[in-house]
């Protein structure tokens, strides 16, 4: 009886990984039989080789680590200001009449339109890279922010006042607690624009990071690594969404949605 | 919520001497707290709309009063000009003989929902002011409302009559002189809200603060207040003495004849 139960259990767990286990042999196959040009798109144990070629010749690693502090720098620089301006104007209605009109058109721009300017100020260095990905991550971060901390209930923030908390304490214990949902959302999202801008930007111009990689290698027709770029790219994407998810259950403990256990333990 | 009920709550229940309200009743320690407060010819309007319109009441120090009237006859409105919260067109709000500006430390106000900070434990919520020792005093004040077990919980997993006697330990913490009290069982279904009343007469004899509580229900007035008073018109226009002594039984007679004569007044 147990045991059925356990082979049901494993049945259960490896059914989703059926459908793609099976395109992967086949692709495989396919590859192999020629039916898919070598120029199209190479087999997948070919992309395995090229990973482990470009891990062992250290390539690999130079390239994700440039492509990962950009993306880095311009989160934090975009991210940063957008947190600092939505903070700003959420609590400051001068500051909002002063500042908003122009965040907003700003916003209305798509920022990958302003490369070939980026391009002419900076050339092909780090700094257009990171510029990039600031501008990129500046508006959803900004604009969740800012909403957040307009949308917290008011009821909240005067009871806090009746209960005796200063201007400083009702932003710390209320304002900001209550907006971070929404902050998170902002974030999320600049997520995905910072590899999103960092794809285009490094395809462009750039003589470094997984986009030069992979541009460099369609030059020599290395469909493989082309193919690894992209994979690389998917894996980043897929390991900041798990960064922001454990983030959302550490900082959100306290929302429904996110309680594990029944009690919060002191 | 039953068994979490206090020894002292029972006791309140199965009393059978009468104290009569117009003796004093035996206080603690730190009690005798409460304090006199005098409304004064209080106009409020909204645009065109006059809501206060000269209201006048004065309440001795350590008074339950009960204050009954429509809806939108301005009884929030009262409330949050008593805490501070709003300033009166004309008229003063005077504690003590002092006229108020500003919040006051000495008024605390129980709103008619919880107002618990989601993000914040049972505890910590009870203690949002952070004064020094505010852990013992937070537990202590959960301990009247026979609460301490549930302490580490966030308010999200609370029952309603739950929530709100954890707001009621958040006002207690602070030891006010004067406890607002907007319609706070409102909310609550018949058998929670005779326990809220057993609680709150409890505390209100054991700590002595002068007590203003707003309801819809008439009996509930009855049944707790030294003196009801009705407003109309954005004035006071009746005015009476509950002189039946406590504990009350809402089927006494006197209180179910006095309870009609209130209700032909509102
Ligand atoms: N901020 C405001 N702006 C405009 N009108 C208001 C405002 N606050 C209250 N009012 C009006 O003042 C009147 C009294 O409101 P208040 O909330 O004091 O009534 P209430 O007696 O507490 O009613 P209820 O028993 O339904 O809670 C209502 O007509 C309401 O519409
Ligand atoms: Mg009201």
């Amino acid at each position: 009886m147990k045991h059925r139960w356990a082979d049901r259990l494993s049945l259960e767990r490896l059914a989703p990984w059926l459908v793609p286990l099976g395109l992967v042999v086949l692709w495989e196959v396919a590859a192999r039989s020629g039916w898919i040009e070598q120029r199209v798109l190479p087999a997948p144990t070919q992309v395995a080789v090229a990973f482990w070629d470009t891990v062992s010749s250290g390539m690999l690693f130079h390239h994700v680590g440039i492509s990962f502090q950009r993306a880095l720098l311009g989160l934090l620089a975009g991210g940063g200001l957008g947190f600092a301006l939505g903070v700003l104007n959420g609590t400051s209605r001068h500051a909002e009449l002063l500042l908003d009109s122009a965040l907003q058109m700003f916003r209305n721009v798509p920022h990958l339109a302003v490369i070939p300017m980026v391009i002419l100020w900076f050339g092909i260095d780090e700094t257009a890279k990171v510029f990039l990905v600031a501008i990129g991550t500046l508006f959803p971060v900004y604009l969740n922010t800012f909403h957040g901390i307009r949308t917290v209930d008011h009821g909240l923030i005067e009871m806090a006042r009746v209960n005796g908390l200063g201007r400083a304490a009702v932003f710390w214990r209320v304002v900001l607690p209550g907006a971070m949902p929404s902050v998170l959302v902002g974030l999320r999202y600049a997520l995905g624009i910072m590899w999103l801008t960092l794809i285009v930007a490094e395809t462009i111009a750039a003589s470094s990071g997984i986009g030069y990689m992979t541009m460099n290698a369609r030059e020599f027709l290395q469909t493989d690594v082309v193919v690894l770029g992209i994979l690389v790219y998917a894996l980043l994407g897929k390991a900041a969404d798990v960064v922001t998810k454990s983030l959302e259950h550490r900082m959100l403990a306290w929302h429904p949605a996110y309680h594990s256990a029944r009690s919060a333990g002191g | 919520m039953g068994n979490s009920t206090s020894p002292a709550l029972k006791r309140v229940e199965v009393t059978q001497e009468p104290v009569s309200s117009d003796v004093a009743p035996v206080v603690d320690a730190d009690a005798a707290l409460g304090r006199p407060l005098s409304l004064d010819g209080l106009h409020v309007a909204f645009g065109e709309r006059k809501v206060l319109n000269g209201l006048t009441l004065d309440i001795p120090a350590r008074q339950f009063v009960a204050v009954v009237g429509r809806s939108g006859v301005g009884k929030s409105t009262l409330m949050r000009l008593i805490v501070g919260l709003d300033k009166p067109g004309a008229g003063e709000v005077r504690i003590d003989g002092v006229p108020v500006n500003g919040l006051q430390p000495s008024v605390r106000l129980l709103f008619q929902d919880a107002r618990l900070l989601p993000w914040q434990t049972v505890l910590n919520n009870v203690g949002i002011a952070r004064r020094p020792g505010w852990r013992e005093a937070s537990l202590a004040a959960l301990g009247d409302v026979g609460l301490v077990d549930r302490q580490s919980d966030w308010p999200a997993v609370l029952s309603g009559g739950q929530r709100q006697r954890v707001a009621l330990a958040r006002v207690l913490v602070s030891h006010p002189s004067i406890l607002l009290l907007d319609e706070p069982f409102g909310a609550l279904d018949a058998l929670t809200r005779s326990d809220m009343h057993a609680l709150l007469e409890r505390l209100w004899l054991q700590h002595g603060f002068t007590t203003l509580l707003i309801t819809h229900d008439v009996s509930e007035a009855v049944l707790l207040a030294d003196r009801v008073v009705v407003i109309r018109d954005g004035q006071i226009t009746y005015d009476v003495p509950i002189t039946i002594p406590r504990p009350r039984r809402r089927s006494d007679a006197a209180i179910v004849a006095l309870q009609s004569k209130i209700l032909e007044q509102v």
